[in-house]
């Protein structure tokens, strides 16, 4: 299941990447060197796809997913206006530290997207997380070094549609 | 009117890259300069990407496009979290007016701190 799923996932992504086929009718030689391609990833890489795949094709989470893209932009562009204007300001206003959070999410693909998402957001670098739901954040301009309060300033507002889409 | 608004893409994700590059020269520790690499450099490049897929015109162009932004989206936060984890172990110190390091001493205690770090601290 989790090989066919990656098949699938590596040729459309070689496909995106190959078309438009010359003269635009379907090249065979590609799409078969595709399919080759595709089946030797999948062998040998299957492991890394979550063993929660199922996520992948489950239409509930496809809808929060749809609705967590612009969440997350809105994030990310005030992310960079606010190291915009850290980087350009004469004083450089910062205060940085790292500071310990805690999550519920328990998933391994939920993790990911909660320290990816971290990441690119206004001010915060997940350095590392720990098994037993810890991350160590740096944050550019530290409001509280309690585990509590930092959590419910970083992670709150990510952790409940992440749930919704990973878990 | 397509192309305008392309090259307005285009010109405000360089924008946002040169940005990045500012904050990575004048912040001063390793985590702040990924902090200002990592946002404004993935911000910068997505915008560009989609600028070019706009005044490409053509699908191809764009699916292109949209799949190195993609991959983007995804390889440079992970790669950012790599650097600074890599940095923390090898025994980069934090600036020096730093307010606060929970990292540290949980890692101390855990006995995963590397003996190189304590030395790296003394000679800086």
């Amino acid at each position: 299941m989790r090989r066919t799923l990656y098949l699938a996932l590596s040729f459309i992504i070689w496909i995106l990447l190959t078309w438009p086929f010359a003269d635009g009718t379907i090249d065979l030689q590609i799409v078969i060197v595709g399919l080759v391609v595709s089946a030797v990833v999948a062998v040998l890489f299957h492991e890394i796809l979550p063993r929660e795949h199922g996520i992948f094709i489950s239409p509930t989470r496809a809808f929060w997913f749809l609705l967590y893209v612009p969440v997350f932009f809105y994030y990310m562009v005030r992310a960079n206006f606010d190291v915009v204007y850290r980087a350009l300001h004469p004083q450089m206003p910062i205060k940085p530290g790292i500071v310990k959070i805690k999550t519920a999410l328990k998933t391994d693909s939920g993790l990911t997207a909660l320290a990816n998402s971290i990441t690119l957001t206004p001010g915060t670098l997940t350095v590392d997380l720990t098994g037993d739901g810890y991350l160590y954040v740096h944050w550019i301009n530290v409001k509280s070094d309690d585990v509590e309060q930092a959590t419910a300033h970083i992670a709150r507002r990510f952790e409940w549609f992440i749930a919704k889409i990973f878990e | 009117m397509i192309d305008a608004f392309a090259y307005a893409w285009i010109v405000v994700g360089i924008l946002f890259n040169i940005f990045g590059c500012i904050g990575l020269v004048r912040f001063p520790d390793v985590y702040n300069r990924l902090q200002a690499s990592t946002k404004c450099v993935t911000l910068g490049t997505i915008l560009l990407l989609l600028g070019v897929a706009l005044a490409g015109r053509s699908g191809p162009m764009a699916a292109k496009a949209v799949v190195c932004a993609v991959f983007i989206l995804i390889t440079s936060p992970t790669a950012a979290h790599a650097i600074a984890k890599g940095a923390y172990a090898s025994g980069v110190p934090l600036w020096e007016h730093s307010v606060v390091d929970k990292y540290g001493p949980d890692l101390a205690e855990e006995g995963r701190m590397p003996a190189v770090r304590d030395s790296a601290l003394d000679t800086q």
